[in-house]
């Protein structure tokens, strides 16, 4: 019911470029934060995005993200402040493509969340792609990055 | 107990679209098992193949993590509300994530049959770049047990040689490396517990110059320390540059642990601000330690830091633990970051390394000779082979005395001087000593506070005049 109606994920510019100035200040490191939107039939629509801090320590957070529970919890009670819900999440890959990896797959919570992610290549954006669970937890599928609408 | 359990937005399309689900329930497991029981869909989301939770699942009982309470074991009150709060996690992978051989295959075989270790986690522990501050009482078994574990490098600081001393618990170190610098001991050992792991050593006091250019280096950082201003330097060298501080602390029968400087839990500086007045916590070499209590707390380092490393269990964030071996009792306490804390609080003040020794308190060794109420050992042998009258009182206890003593003095031991006081004649000139100085600093402060006109510090203690003055006597 709910794979078929949802077309994708509108971003607007802003919340695009500052998901954009975040990969890129992390760069080598991963950057990570959650998408604040709205989820109707048709689409998800991001809203804002809370840049947060990488929970990985040390080296490991040049290949992998975390975002704590304590910080989804403050996620959810702001997301409830302004009237929205979390839709999603977005990570970067350092010098590696925008798809899903073995862990970011494994990791994948539930099919409802969209998963950005951004490819940083020598520090610079080379692309953002939107990937989603499939229901039977089996892949991660692609959904089109749709332009918000003014 | 009817309780209600909030259902995240995203699991609403499988719980009939609510957000709240009521249930009756005795403890938190219950209670999810009659959520998924009632809303079937719900189940292979929240349960992984094998009937577990799935890891990325966390339960909230009202605002708390139920892992701080008794987990799915945790009871439930009337009224009670549960949380599904997911932690998201991914990224592009370890790419150049480093092969086992066969050898390391067969090494690590009773790692690899662990799910919450196998390959992923043994090769992470290969990728690991491990610091241990210290090859001492805790370093010996941090070194050989993250060796044997097959952490790929280790860094070694230490600046000590091998003293017969350091035997009865340092066990990196035997009776022939009595004599030898503790990191080319200490390196031959590791390096034949297993000849995979990469060793570098410092050979170096850890200092606000070199810190940060030797920490950077690693991921992970484990203060083996025996000293305040060295474990406030780890301390804010591990904030600064981010590294997690794997903390344990020994002293008698008694020691501590903790996870510091991770990010989201609190640092050294936020369970203590401010060292100890110099002298109050007498070092191990002054009030001595249990052998193997660094074995117990220096073991309890090396499991936490290989759980930071393989990023499975519940780390030992956020909780100091205190171990009494007499007691043979574990405690735990919370403790939360302060967001006043200079270092890792909300305005810092502290953004780089500063000077630990003035910090603490403890005189510089420029200082020390042209100190005021201090005597040397080589002037008051000097003095009472002239026959002057001086009063030497010994604040050492009473076990010590039996080792060695200086003829003539009078043991007053340190706690017993306050009530013992009346003993002495303000009127005379009165030297104290202990052992290396510290205790009868402070005795010397507490006698000059109640009008003592002349009291002098024996600098350096008994163990200077075996030194420079008696080398018959024996030193411990």
């Amino acid at each position: 019911m709910s794979g078929e109606g949802r077309r994708g994920i509108a971003i607007g510019r802003g919340e695009r470029e500052a998901m954009e100035a975040h990969a890129r200040e992390t760069y080598p490191e991963e950057c990570c934060g959650i998408l604040l939107g709205s989820a109707a039939a048709e689409r998800k629509v991001v809203r804002s995005t809370i840049a947060i801090r990488n929970a990985e320590e040390g080296a490991s957070r040049r290949r992998r993200y975390t975002i704590s529970a304590r910080d989804m919890l403050e996620a959810e009670k702001e997301a409830r402040r302004v009237g929205t819900e979390v839709i999603g999440f977005y990570h970067s890959h350092p010098d590696v493509p925008a798809v899903p990896s073995a862990t970011d797959l494994r990791e994948a919570t539930w099919p409802a969340l969209s998963y950005v992610i951004l490819c940083v290549k020598g520090g610079a954006i080379d692309g953002m792609r939107s990937w989603t669970l499939a229901e039977d937890r089996s892949a991660m599928n692609e959904e089109p990055i749709l332009d918000a609408e003014n | 107990m009817a309780i209600k359990i909030f259902i995240p937005t995203a699991l609403r399309q499988y719980a009939g679209g609510s957000d709240a689900v009521a249930v009756e329930a005795a403890t938190v497991g219950e209670a999810l098992a009659r959520l998924v029981h009632a809303h079937a869909p719900l189940k292979k989301h929240l349960y992984g193949d094998d009937g577990r939770l799935r890891s990325f699942v966390n339960v909230y009982l009202n605002d708390e993590d139920i892992r701080y309470g008794d987990g799915e074991r945790t009871a439930l009150k009337e009224g009670d509300t549960l949380s599904i709060i997911p932690s998201i996690a991914g990224g592009a992978d370890d790419a150049p994530a480093p092969d086992l051989s066969q050898e390391e295959l067969l090494r690590y075989s009773r790692h690899l049959m662990l799910p919450e270790v196998g390959v992923d986690g043994q090769k992470r522990l290969k990728a690991a770049k491990v610091l241990l501050i210290g090859a001492g009482g805790l370093g010996s078994p941090l070194g050989l047990y993250l060796a044997a574990a097959g952490v790929g490098r280790l860094g070694l600081v230490d600046f000590d040689v091998v003293d017969s001393s350091n035997l009865q618990r340092q066990i990196i170190h035997g009776t022939k490396d009595v004599g030898r610098s503790k990191l080319a001991s200490a390196r031959e050992r590791i390096e034949d517990v297993n000849p995979n792991v990469a060793v570098t050593t410092y050979e170096t006091r850890l200092s606000s110059e070199n810190a940060l250019d030797i920490v950077a280096d690693y991921d992970i950082v484990i203060d083996g320390t025996d000293n305040f201003p060295t474990r406030y330097l780890v301390n804010d060298a591990c904030v600064l540059l981010e590294k997690p501080n794997v903390y344990g602390s020994i002293f008698r029968f008694e020691g501590q642990a903790s996870v510091f400087a991770t990010g989201e839990g609190p640092c050294y500086r936020c369970l203590y601000p401010e060292p100890p007045p110099p002298g109050l916590v007498p070092s191990c070499a002054e009030g001595g330690v249990l052998g193997v209590l660094p074995g117990i707390v220096g073991t309890i380092q090396a499991n936490e830091a290989i759980k930071l490393i393989i990023g499975k269990g519940e780390p030992l964030i956020g909780r100091l633990l205190l171990f009494d071996a007499l007691k043979m009792r574990f405690r735990e306490f919370r403790v939360r970051r302060s967001p006043e804390c200079p270092v890792c609080g909300t305005n810092p003040t502290i953004t780089g390394l500063i000077d630990y020794e003035e910090f603490c308190g403890v005189p510089t060794a420029a200082a020390a000779p042209a100190s005021e109420g201090e005597i040397s050992v080589i002037e008051l042998k000097a003095r009472l082979d002239r026959g002057e009258s001086v009063v030497l009182v010994d604040v050492r206890e009473p076990y010590e005395a039996q080792i060695c003593r200086i003829a003539g003095a009078r043991l007053i031991p340190l706690r017993e001087v306050p009530s013992r006081v009346d003993e002495l004649d303000p009127a005379q000139e009165i030297v104290v000593h202990c052992r290396t100085g510290q205790r009868s600093e402070r005795a010397a402060a507490f006698l000059k506070d109640r009008g003592f006109r002349s009291v002098l510090n024996l600098r350096g203690g008994i163990d200077a005049w075996a030194r420079d003055v008696d080398p018959t006597m024996p030193r411990y």
